[in-house]
């Protein structure tokens, strides 16, 4: 990372550690901004979430490696993830898989080479009953079907 | 100046704490509970678990230890509780009402052997090659639940790779139950934060900052997680294999030093109390299994006080004769390494304060392949150095690259006390029955201020002793040279005495209050630290800062388990056995006299000495890439 980068992220996480204050329970809020913005929580911005709310970097690994929402490594733009659970799974998951998998020529767990989209299993998203399911970034589909599916996909950026 | 009791509670948990009231007769501050049979009055917000520990009722535990805060999360501990649907943790629940608990029932068996069971099937065991074997809290949990097969299954191999990387502790994760002690310990006892839970689920692992190896991250090597883990998830780099090896080679000359503080715990490796040492028992046992000479670590703890004290009047003469305003004050001691690798990650900025003075152990090996290869005509190739301590980061501290000035490695191995008996036991020696001897010349047996380096406070203690009487040509104002500000327990001491009636050659100090701190324990370093960032500790001349809690006594690399009662215990019996010596201060030890008039002829702090006892340190930081 570029020096300039690494002041203009410590500056950033400054003053979401200003906006939502030191206490423990606002790591989680801190985290999720950095990671809506970043799509990463790099290990430097880490250790700065650390310093600054005066923990230790592990603690805040611990935590950004207990939600699967939260990652340390570059993610693409828009992350897709489909409910991987029985109900939904007993609805077709597999067939929206397979087809979105071969679509964008990846696998579950990859990223574009674009970088538009990364692909991810989620459990369940309490959808059952209108599944297959899927989340793209915070926004939740369902009754897919494999064309649906693929619409979807097409539409984001 | 800040008074932290010593009874430490972390930050987290800092809301969740309930005062206890000090007097039991206190209307309104007691509650009467049924455990079992036994009606009990205890005060309020008195754990289920201390309430029985009190009544001699036992209770499981695996997660819970007396030096750290509560966590809940095994919960073996569990009981019932009358009038609650399901099971408790008795070392989580506070007592606050009066009510009725049964530590015994169906229910309470039954749940205790499936959480048995339970960790038993997620963890690594073999029980033969591990070195927890005997004194093993997961062994000893399953045999008291007569657990007699796997109802749940069992590892059958390794899950994960076994961390070997750091000199001083090995991490081998899958003998790990998630009890978390190590977590709290490096967290909140030591303020270092090493470790945590990583992943989640099944995925969950105490693993480090990104997950790397325990040598590249802030670790400090002092132990402490190793002395509460209840397994061998942590234990310490056993270099006995290579010791044996030496010991085997006719051709090698292996030496071995002694520090005070295994001297005073040993015995507990044998099943005796904690609380007697058994230095002239451990002297005869060491020659017996091949140890060519047995040295005290004490006389370079006597040369430790001439150097250091020495660089501190110097310290102290430019600063108040010539004014430099360069000059760092107050100096902080160096002998402990944990310590020196958590200023140098931690307050890198404040590394001119440490005293240059290395640590009395790495005073020795450097002697002994100089000095005493000379005296002695052996050709210091063929020397083999091992030190015995109480200390995790000993063994650190000698493979740092600063640590050859002999022109060889100046102390091959450091060697803790529990892999010293286990050595002796190899051997087939009881301990206690050994019958005692000496320590060997040309160092001879040492002065009683080396001896108490091994409790906290000895160091400024044994310091005071000299320095006072250099200065003043009087001994210290203390009754039986028992400076009592620098004994027991409390996290940060102060103190000051006033010089007065200097002679001649400190006239510069007349009148001068000479302050001192006292820490233990990184936690309190911290504080000590962070006093010295705000100009807290501007009057003050002398900080010790031991990274154990308790000083040495309570190192890493002492027999588990530890307790603030046994640390206790180990600081008596160090306290006793001083009283016993003839010679108490460490500028009247002769061997030390002499080696300055043979060996180090330009006296303390000058050219060989600054070259074969003195160091520089590293400025390390705390940040990972
Ligand atoms: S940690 Fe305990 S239970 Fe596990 S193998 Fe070692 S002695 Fe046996
Ligand atoms: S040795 Fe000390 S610093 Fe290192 S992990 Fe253990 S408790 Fe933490
Ligand atoms: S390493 Fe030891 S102390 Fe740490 S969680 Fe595992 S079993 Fe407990
Ligand atoms: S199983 Fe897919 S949403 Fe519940
Ligand atoms: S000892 Fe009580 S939950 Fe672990």
């Amino acid at each position: 990372m570029l020096v300039l980068e690494k002041n203009a992220l410590s500056e950033e996480i400054e003053s979401l550690v200003n906006q939502f204050g030191k206490e423990r329970s606002a790591l989680l809020q801190i985290l999720q901004a950095i990671q809506r913005k970043h799509k990463h929580i790099s290990d430097f911005a880490q250790q700065e979430v650390a310093r600054m709310m005066e923990i230790h970097p592990v603690e805040v690994n611990s935590v950004v490696s207990f939600y699967s929402f939260l990652c340390t490594q570059p993610k693409g733009r828009n992350i897709v993830r489909l409910c991987q659970t029985i109900s939904c799974d007993m609805a077709g998951k597999e067939k929206v898989e397979e087809t979105v998998q071969r679509e964008l020529g990846i696998k579950f767990g990859q990223t574009t080479k674009d970088k538009r989209i990364t692909l991810e299993f989620t459990n369940c998203l309490g959808m059952c009953d209108q599944g297959p399911a899927m989340l793209v970034n915070e926004k939740v589909y369902t009754k897919l079907d494999p064309e649906t599916a693929i619409n979807i996909l097409n539409e984001i950026k | 100046m800040v008074k932290r009791e010593n009874e430490r509670i972390p930050v987290s948990q800092q809301a969740h704490v309930v005062d206890k009231p000090k007097d039991l007769t206190n209307i309104g501050g007691t509650v009467s509970v049924q455990i079992n049979e036994k009606k009990i009055t205890v005060p309020l917000g008195t754990t289920i678990l201390e309430a029985c520990q009190l009544n001699q009722i036992h209770i499981p535990t695996l997660c819970h230890h007396p030096d750290l805060c509560i966590a809940g999360v095994c919960r073996v501990c569990v009981v019932e509780v009358e009038k609650m649907r399901t099971l408790q943790t008795a070392c989580s629940f506070p007592i606050m009402s009066p009510i009725k608990i049964k530590t015994s029932t169906e229910m309470v068996r039954k749940a205790r052997r499936h959480i048995i069971d339970l960790l038993l099937s997620e963890h690594y065991g073999e029980c033969y090659s591990c070195f927890r074997n005997g004194n093993c809290e997961l062994q000893n949990l399953a045999k008291e639940y007569g657990v007699d097969n796997y109802t749940f299954g069992h590892v059958q191999s390794p899950r994960y790779e076994v961390d070997n990387s750091s000199a001083a502790v090995v991490r081998d994760m899958n003998k790990c139950v998630l009890c978390k002690r190590c977590v709290r310990t490096c967290i909140d006892f030591q303020e270092v934060g090493v470790l945590e839970a990583i992943d989640r689920g099944h995925d969950t692992h105490v693993g480090t900052f990104l997950d790397k190896p325990l040598a590249d991250v802030v670790c400090i090597n002092c132990g402490q997680c190793i002395n509460r883990c209840p397994t061998a998830a942590l234990r310490a780099n056993d270099p006995s294999d290579e010791i044996w090896t030496a010991i085997d080679d006719p051709k090698k000359h292996v030496v071995i030093q002694t520090a005070p503080s295994p001297r005073a715990a040993i015995g507990e490796e044998f099943g005796q109390e904690p609380g007697k040492s058994f230095t002239g028992e451990l002297n005869t046992a060491l020659r017996r299994i091949g140890f060519d000479r047995v040295f005290d670590t004490n006389f370079t703890a006597d040369l430790t006080i001439m150097e250091e004290g020495t660089e501190l009047l110097t310290r102290l003469k430019k600063a108040l004769v010539d004014k430099d305003q360069s000059v760092k004050l107050p100096q902080f001691t160096s002998c402990s390494p944990g310590w020196v690798k958590y200023i140098e990650h931690f307050y890198p900025e404040y590394l001119d304060y440490l005293s240059t003075a290395k640590s009395p152990q790495q005073m020795f090996g450097a002697l002994i392949k100089t000095f005493y290869a000379k005296e002695e005509n052996i050709d210091p190739a063929d020397i083999v150095t091992v030190a015995l301590m109480p200390c995790a980061a000993k063994k650190f501290e000698c493979n740092r690259p600063e640590m050859y000035d002999s022109g060889f490695k100046d102390v091959d191995y450091g060697l803790t006390t529990r892999e010293m008996a286990k050595m002796i036991r190899e051997a087939g020696i009881y301990l206690p029955e050994m019958p005692k001897s000496q320590f060997d010349d040309p160092f001879g047996d040492a002065s009683g201020a080396g001896l108490i380096f091994g409790a906290t406070g000895g160091v400024m203690e044994a310091a005071l002793r000299t320095a006072y009487e250099l200065i003043t040509g009087r001994e210290v104002p203390f009754e039986n040279l028992i400076i009592e500000p620098c004994r027991g327990f409390e996290g940060v001491k102060q103190a000051s005495v006033k010089l007065e009636n200097c002679v001649e050659q400190y006239k510069f100090l007349e009148g001068v209050e000479l302050k001192f701190v006292v820490a233990h324990g990184t936690a309190n370093a911290k504080i000590v630290m962070e006093m010295l960032k705000n100009g807290e500790l501007n009057d003050v001349h002398f900080v010790e800062v031991m990274a154990c809690p308790g000083g040495c006594l309570g190192g890493g690399g002492q027999p588990i388990p530890t307790s603030a009662e046994i640390r206790k215990k180990r600081a008596e019996a160090i306290y006793e056995e001083e009283a016993t010596l003839p010679i108490r201060k460490s500028h009247e030890n002769t061997h030390v006299t002499y080696l300055y008039e043979k060996f180090l002829t330009d006296g303390p702090c000058g050219k060989l000495s600054h070259k074969l006892l003195h160091t520089h340190y590293v400025k390390r930081g705390k940040y990972i890439s």
